[in-house]
């Protein structure tokens, strides 16, 4: 049992280190920082200055640019990353739909898609979730007919984020309107760029935009833009949920954070003296750097077991759990270490570059925001309840 | 980075578990519990053969040169066998304050009986008013010629009803609650002066109520420098809390199974408990509290020996707030889904439950920890 990382790991720390501090821009740093509005521009910046360097997409087969790196060295860069306030870079096309494409996609997919998705050429969002479809996937209704060599798509799909930036959709449509929940659903490669396709914003409780409905009416699909086998999608759509979730926990951006919430504290007053020495809020900040620490330490034990070949337990799942309940906590620890001025809500004030006076401290303005834009991180992604009966079900047999 | 053990750390495993299995069913425990001293003479030679109360000590003392990860996996072991012998207060706290404090000649004649079983060793360092500051000392050891006389209580002192010889700390120098001028003597357990009021603990452990009046003690019997014991008794109370984290994540495994089992048996309204989605999710919030658990378990014990003095008070205060908090968790709630069995004393659950209760309150609870790792 060793604690440390090898000598090769912390080589390669210092080398991610420095790589990061040298190529993240400044501005996207602050942003990032400030909780303030990002946009497409920013999260293609850095993901073209990684592609760059051929650090984008750590995890794939280094035939498709991969890097061949342990799941301990991938750990480590998202760390550093997150450390830095680098963006998190968006996973539809990277983590989501590529994988999907490396392992079932076929020759002429993965040849055009994967080099697209490398270069941002492509910028991909999931259609998943569906008005009528939320935590039941299964039951989605989204349509898609057989006509000659295409595939005719009627039907909606919500909670689309980045819809609006979006070049293109991986999608899941029922091929088979007789077969019974998950067997009928085929795994489809929608271009976003053409006429039937229709993207209506759902702006949410925290003034952003970063979601959507999609309305899909009579849109046509190149059958050979079907992955793998007709009404077989589910397998994939299960599998991209289950691939490569290091990082799932955000145990590095969680730090950050923690590490921002203590820069305020030092400056809000409390009593006599300052937040940052109250014994209330020490001992809160206290038990969120624990609860990290053993989360931390739960995502490493499941990393060097992946990097032996053990087979993965739960960790997925506990760590998605606990990692968004951390999240949550540590944004309402920001917004109420502001006081009266998590308040005011000025939307300009959340752009990078507002000039005018703030209202308040400098980086009060997006703390509210934040804070409840973060209640999303236990509905994404399949539910923290859903977690929940996943790990009843598949660990624990119950 | 690597958590997993060596060769031979999965043989002392093995032979850990294969000793629970042969000898620890609830009834041959009842029966040890009942009868004095509380525990096996004969398991503890037993353990004293298969080298296990020489683990983690050098092999110049007739151990076997293991560390901490070896004391891990045998505390782990003995909290799923809910295991009574005194191997925590005489192998883990009694064998490191010799270790680390103990003359040349003091070590060689106490260790290897240690190892070899034909002593043990207890540590009184809690007094009735001190509650969980170790510095809270009000014991005093006055000099007289070349020696002490040592007066004061010793409050719950695990095992030290039986212990042949007690390790006691002492005011020499200073204040009640000064970090200076405290020290440690190691002191017969008959010695004259000694009185032991023994009792059962709760969890079914026995301790003793220590008065020492005018006990002598000569020179040679104290442990590291006179007046600065405080950071022996630190070392040890942090090697005392990374072993008990380690037994706590033993008992939360073996109450996580035996309650996963009980609701897929256990039918009500026709159907398994395990059917029904809160409990459910309750047994996942168990599952999750272990896992949290084994993660700081194992962080305080790799981290007993950094140099870096506040990541390794980091990581003990760390475990001790989650092994508490969630072995209150754990412990509650898998009395809850055992319903009205849960409360019975023939059951396994209650046992362990009680013992991973008493863990929280040994070396200061959870509150008591959590504010210390903010105040670090």
């Amino acid at each position: 049992m060793d604690l440390r990382y090898s000598d090769e790991d912390q080589a390669f720390q210092q080398k991610a280190r420095t790589f990061i501090e040298e190529n993240l821009p400044t501005d996207i740093r602050d942003k990032v920082k400030g909780g303030l509005r990002l946009y497409k521009d920013d999260y293609v910046r850095w993901h073209k200055i990684l592609a760059k360097q051929g650090w984008l997409v750590p995890e794939w087969p280094e035939a498709h640019g991969g890097t061949n790196w342990t799941p301990v060295q991938r750990h480590i860069f998202l760390e550093e990353q997150a450390r830095a306030y680098a963006p998190r870079l968006v996973a539809f096309g990277i983590k989501m739909v590529g994988p999907v494409i490396y392992t079932f996609g076929s020759q002429r997919q993965k040849d055009h898609y994967l080099p697209r998705i490398i270069s941002a050429e492509d910028f991909w969002c999931q259609g998943y979730s569906e008005p009528g479809s939320g935590s039941d996937l299964a039951s989605l209704q989204t349509k898609a007919v057989r006509k000659g060599d295409h595939y005719i798509v009627n039907g909606s799909k919500t909670w689309t984020t980045m819809a609006q930036y979006a070049d293109r959709m991986f999608c899941l449509c029922r091929t088979d309107p007789e077969a019974k929940f998950q067997e009928g659903i085929s795994f489809l490669l929608i271009d976003m760029k053409q006429p039937g396709i229709e993207v209506k914003p759902i702006r949410t409780m925290d003034g952003g935009r970063e979601v959507n409905t999609v309305y899909l009416t009579d849109v046509k699909v190149p059958v050979e833009d079907r992955v793998g086998e007709e009404n077989k999608g589910w397998t994939y759509a299960k599998f991209l949920l289950s691939h490569e979730r290091s990082g799932i926990a955000r145990i590095g951006a969680s730090k950050a954070q923690i590490e921002k919430l203590r820069e305020i504290a030092r400056d809000q007053r409390c009593g006599a003296g300052y937040l940052i020495d109250d014994e209330d809020f020490k001992r809160e900040v206290a038990q969120v750097e624990i609860d990290l620490h053993a989360l931390e330490y739960t995502e490493l034990r499941a990393l060097t077991a992946a990097a032996k070949g053990e087979a993965p337990g739960p960790e997925a799942n506990v760590l998605k759990i606990r990692g968004t309940e951390l999240q949550q906590k540590i944004s309402e620890l920001l917004m109420k270490a502001m006081g009266y001025y998590a308040m005011p809500y000025v939307p300009e004030a959340l752009e990078y570059g507002y000039n005018d006076d703030p209202v308040g401290p400098d980086e009060a303005a997006p703390l509210a925001a934040v804070y409840f834009n973060m209640r999303k991180t236990s509905i994404y992604g399949g539910t923290n309840e859903i977690q929940k009966n996943i790990i009843a079900k598949m660990v624990l047999g119950l | 980075m690597d958590f997993s053990l060596n060769e031979e750390q999965q043989l002392l495993k093995d032979s850990v578990d294969r000793f629970i299995r042969e000898n620890y069913e609830l009834a041959d425990r009842r029966k040890l519990v009942a009868a004095e001293p509380g525990f096996s003479p004969a398991h503890w030679r037993t353990m004293a053969e298969l080298g296990w109360l020489g683990a983690a000590l050098p092999e110049e003392y007739g151990g076997i040169g293991g560390g901490a990860v070896e004391t891990m996996v045998i505390m782990e072991g003995f909290g799923r066998g809910l295991v009574v012998e005194p191997y925590l207060s005489s192998v883990v706290l009694g064998g490191n304050l010799v270790l680390k404090g103990g003359s040349d000649a003091l070590k060689s004649e106490v260790l290897p009986q240690l190892a070899e079983g034909r002593v043990r060793l207890a540590f009184g360092f809690a007094e009735p008013q001190s509650r969980y500051d170790l510095f809270d000392v009000e014991t005093s050891a006055r000099k007289n010629g070349g020696g002490y006389v040592i007066e004061g209580h010793k409050g719950v002192v695990i095992h030290g009803d039986s212990a042949d010889r007690i390790i006691v700390s002492a005011r020499t120098a200073g204040g009640a609650r000064d970090k200076d001028g405290i020290t440690l003597f190691l002191i017969d357990g008959k010695a004259p002066g000694v009185t032991r009021r023994g009792y059962q603990t709760i969890d079914g452990l026995r301790a003793a109520e220590i008065i020492l009046d005018k006990v002598e003690a000569p020179a040679e019997a104290v442990l590291g420098a006179v007046d600065s014991g405080l950071p022996l008794i630190e070392d040890a109370a942090r090697r005392g809390i990374a072993a008990l984290a380690a037994e706590a994540v033993g008992v939360m495994d073996r109450m996580q199974a035996l309650t996963n089992d009980y609701l897929k048996t256990r039918t009500q309204f026709g159907r398994p408990l395990g059917k029904f989605q809160a409990l459910q999710h309750r047994m996942v919030d168990i599952l999750i509290a272990c896992e949290e658990s084994r993660s700081a378990a194992l962080v305080a014990t790799l981290r007993l020996d950094d140099e870096d003095a506040v990541q390794r008070d980091r990581a003990i205060a760390a475990a001790k707030v989650k092994i508490g908090q969630g072995g209150r968790f754990i412990g509650q709630n898998a009395i809850q889904l055992h319903g009205g069995m849960g409360m019975t004393d023939e059951m396994h659950i209650s046992h362990y439950f009680k013992r991973l209760t008493m863990i929280d309150t040994m070396f200061g609870d959870h509150a008591h920890h959590l504010k210390r790792y903010a105040a670090l």
